[in-house]
């Protein structure tokens, strides 16, 4: 049926973005433990620099990439500033800091962009594909392929190089890690700037689509954490699987049952997976030895 | 029998009474004038509150400029509420009870305004409303007047433009903000006085940024000949960009809620073709030279772009009759006690302004009537006069 597949093509393209934020979400968290909540901001800069950046003048494929720079510089920044300093507190005062770090962005975002919505072009038009009933806009496939490849990157990372091998090493076990020569501080801030970069890519890519504007990552964290725990914190697999079945759910449960509720889902979501399953679909038990 | 405090200690002591005395006379004859204004500058409002803004400034600094009003200065007090009620309860409060002004214009939202009538009800100070929904005058409320066209006129003109199409069975998306909802209810309530049958309603949340599931079911949805969709912000622009995407044929509506060159901008081509009731404002220029409204619109908007570089919007204009009809109201009055310019204000006849000609009366606390609304249409990014 025409409509199903017209969800299912909604479903996925939200659901793509939600599974880059959750990505993210997973990079920092394996490497140090911590739930970045800033992650939500990375988008928003990536998309918001961007508009920017063009509307004064730059080359919309340059804005885009020093919008990833500048974002991957304010994610290294995050690092050092403040959680890095703050690396002996419980996980639960990390969590605030980054909470606190978000809202100090958004902040800040409003004072150097302004409070509007902005749109960035489609990469090749806005006519939508047809495709058994169904449309899917060419934009919405640019974001599918992209999450795919930044995924794909991800995976070849870390299981070819001797890069991958370290970051894998940190999230197993950081003392460990330490005592082989791996420096850990240095692991954990590349997976600060890798989120960030995503985070940035993500914003670019689906701007077009969803529009940006200053406040736009509360909802995404919100959302990207409620995938990353669908999948299994800690699993990237179960990112990306977490973030294209909460799309999915969110579209499906709007089409078919309720408009009105669509937000809920997620947390509906998070709370199912808490009382049911907390390691997530693919999330291994933790298991403490003592 | 003789004083104790020598002679120079008296004279000392009467002449800072009478310098005292001096200081407080001119304070409580020649004091400032005090406007409050609670506005949505920033947040999901902002392309409402934000021209709110400017346009208050920019009157009041025009005023102050000629001596201000009855000779007193104004002194505009403005709070960012980001589009939240319960912050905009709170500043009514502050604007109340710390800065004590005398007069308020705005509530930028219904959510915010609802929220604020009660404190301004309470402390019995008139409040001008920049909100759409008609339950902020119906039931009339003493102290709460609006300058905006409400929801229902939003439908009626709507309707009346769709009977001349020969529309007569259509399908709604609405916002679940308070103006989305309100218009929605407003539309149902209304429908079939026009003869119009809904054959199918769907919602969205206002931060929502995909509306393709709920379009595809009314697209589905067979016999639909147009569509409405109830909101204001980021929403319609999403709705509208979405509607295109999926091919739907049948002619768009929105609201005035949408009223403002950013929802061209922000809908982009997917724009060409929507219609929306909307004050004359939107298309001054366009307006022929023996409408009533021509003078009053081509300079206010001509000031506006020249003062603030941004083009025209009539969330800015409802906020600049605000001003002009409370104004009016003080120089009948010759004071700005809250009560007497109340009384004031519910008198305005016939004044022009840039949303219609307002006669307000005890039972209407708008005074726009139908023909305030015209029928625009978005063509090459631009609005058009419907004949």
């Amino acid at each position: 049926m025409p409509e199903l597949l017209q969800f299912a093509f909604s479903g996925l393209t939200v659901g793509a973005v939600y599974a880059l934020v959750a990505l993210g979400f997973t990079l920092i968290y394996n490497a140090s433990d911590v739930v970045n909540f800033a992650q939500g901001e990375f988008v928003m800069l990536g998309g918001m620099a961007t508009v920017f950046l063009h509307l004064a003048g730059v080359p919309l494929p340059l804005a885009a990439a020093l919008a990833i720079l500048i974002t991957v510089g304010v994610g290294l920044a995050l690092y050092a500033f403040a959680i890095d300093p703050a690396r002996g507190s419980s996980a639960v005062t990390i969590i605030i800091i980054t909470i606190g770090a978000s809202i100090f962005l958004r902040g800040v975002a409003q004072v150097i962009f302004d409070k509007r919505f902005h749109a960035l072009p489609h990469w090749f038009g806005s006519e939508p594909i047809r495709l058994g009933g169904a449309a899917i806009l060419p934009q919405s496939l640019v974001v599918l392929f992209g999450a795919g490849l930044i995924v794909a990157l991800i995976f070849l990372v870390i299981d070819r190089t001797l890069l991958g091998r370290a970051i894998l090493a940190t999230a197993a076990n950081r003392l460990a890690a330490r005592l082989v020569g791996i420096p850990v501080r240095k692991i954990v801030a590349l997976s600060f700037a890798l989120s960030a970069a995503i985070g940035a890519v993500a914003g670019i890519l689906v701007t077009p689509i969803t529009l940006t504007s200053y406040d736009v990552g509360t909802l995404l964290a919100l959302k990207g954490f409620a995938a990353a725990m669908l999948g299994g914190m800690g699993s990237a697999v179960g990112a990306v699987v977490g973030g294209l079945l909460l799309g999915l759910a969110e579209s499906f449960g709007a089409g078919l049952i309720s408009s009105k509720y669509k937000d809920a889902i997620a947390f509906l979501i998070i709370l199912g997976v808490l009382f049911v399953r907390p390691q997530g679909l693919l999330g291994k038990k933790s298991v403490e030895r003592v | 029998m003789s004083s104790s405090i020598g002679f120079s200690r008296r004279a000392a002591l009467l002449a800072s009474a009478f310098a005292l005395g001096a200081s407080l006379t001119p304070a409580l004859a020649q004091g400032e004038i005090k406007l409050g204004a609670v506005l949505s500058v920033t947040g999901p409002a902002s392309f409402l509150g934000d021209p709110e803004k400017r346009t208050l400034e920019m009157v009041v600094e025009d005023v102050n400029a000629k001596g201000g009003i009855l000779g007193r200065k104004v002194r505009l007090i403005v709070y960012d509420d980001a589009g939240d009620a319960n912050a905009a309860r709170t500043f009514a409060t502050r604007l109340l009870e710390e800065d004590k002004v005398t007069a308020m214009i705005g509530g930028s939202t219904t959510g915010t305004t609802m929220a604020m009538i009660p404190a301004f009800e309470d402390a019995q100070v008139p409040f001008i409303s920049l909100a759409g929904a008609v339950q902020i005058i119906q039931p009339v409320k003493k102290w709460v007047f609006k300058t905006p066209h409400t929801d229902t006129m939003a439908c009626e003109k709507i309707f009346e433009d769709m009977k001349k199409r020969g529309t007569t069975r259509i399908g709604m998306i609405s916002g679940t903000d308070g103006f989305g909802k309100s218009m929605r209810d407003e539309c149902v309530k209304v429908a079939g006085k026009y003869g119009i049958e809904i054959l199918h309603e769907e919602n969205y949340g206002p931060r929502d940024t995909d509306m393709t599931p709920q379009l595809t079911n009314i697209k589905n949805k067979a016999g639909v000949q147009a569509v409405i969709n109830p909101g204001f912000g980021q929403g319609p622009a999403i709705v509208t960009r979405n509607f295109r995407q999926l091919g739907i044929t049948v002619p768009l509506y929105q609201s005035h809620g949408v009223a403002s060159k950013q929802f061209i901008e922000l809908a982009g081509p997917a724009a060409e073709g929507v219609r929306l009731p909307a004050a004359a404002l939107l298309v001054a220029d366009k307006l022929p030279d023996n409408d009533p409204q021509k003078k009053v619109v081509m300079e206010y908007s001509t000031n506006y772009a020249k003062r603030t570089g941004q083009p025209v919007s009539t969330f800015g204009g409802h906020a600049y009759d605000g001003f002009m009809i409370w104004k009016e109201a003080v120089e009948r009055a010759k004071t700005d006690n809250p009560a007497k310019v109340r009384d004031e204000i519910e008198r305005t006849k016939g004044y022009i302004g840039t949303g219609g000609i307002v006669n307000m009366s005890p039972t209407d606390h708008m005074g726009l009537d139908l023909s305030a609304f015209r029928m625009l249409e978005i063509r090459n990014g631009d609005w058009t006069l419907v004949p």
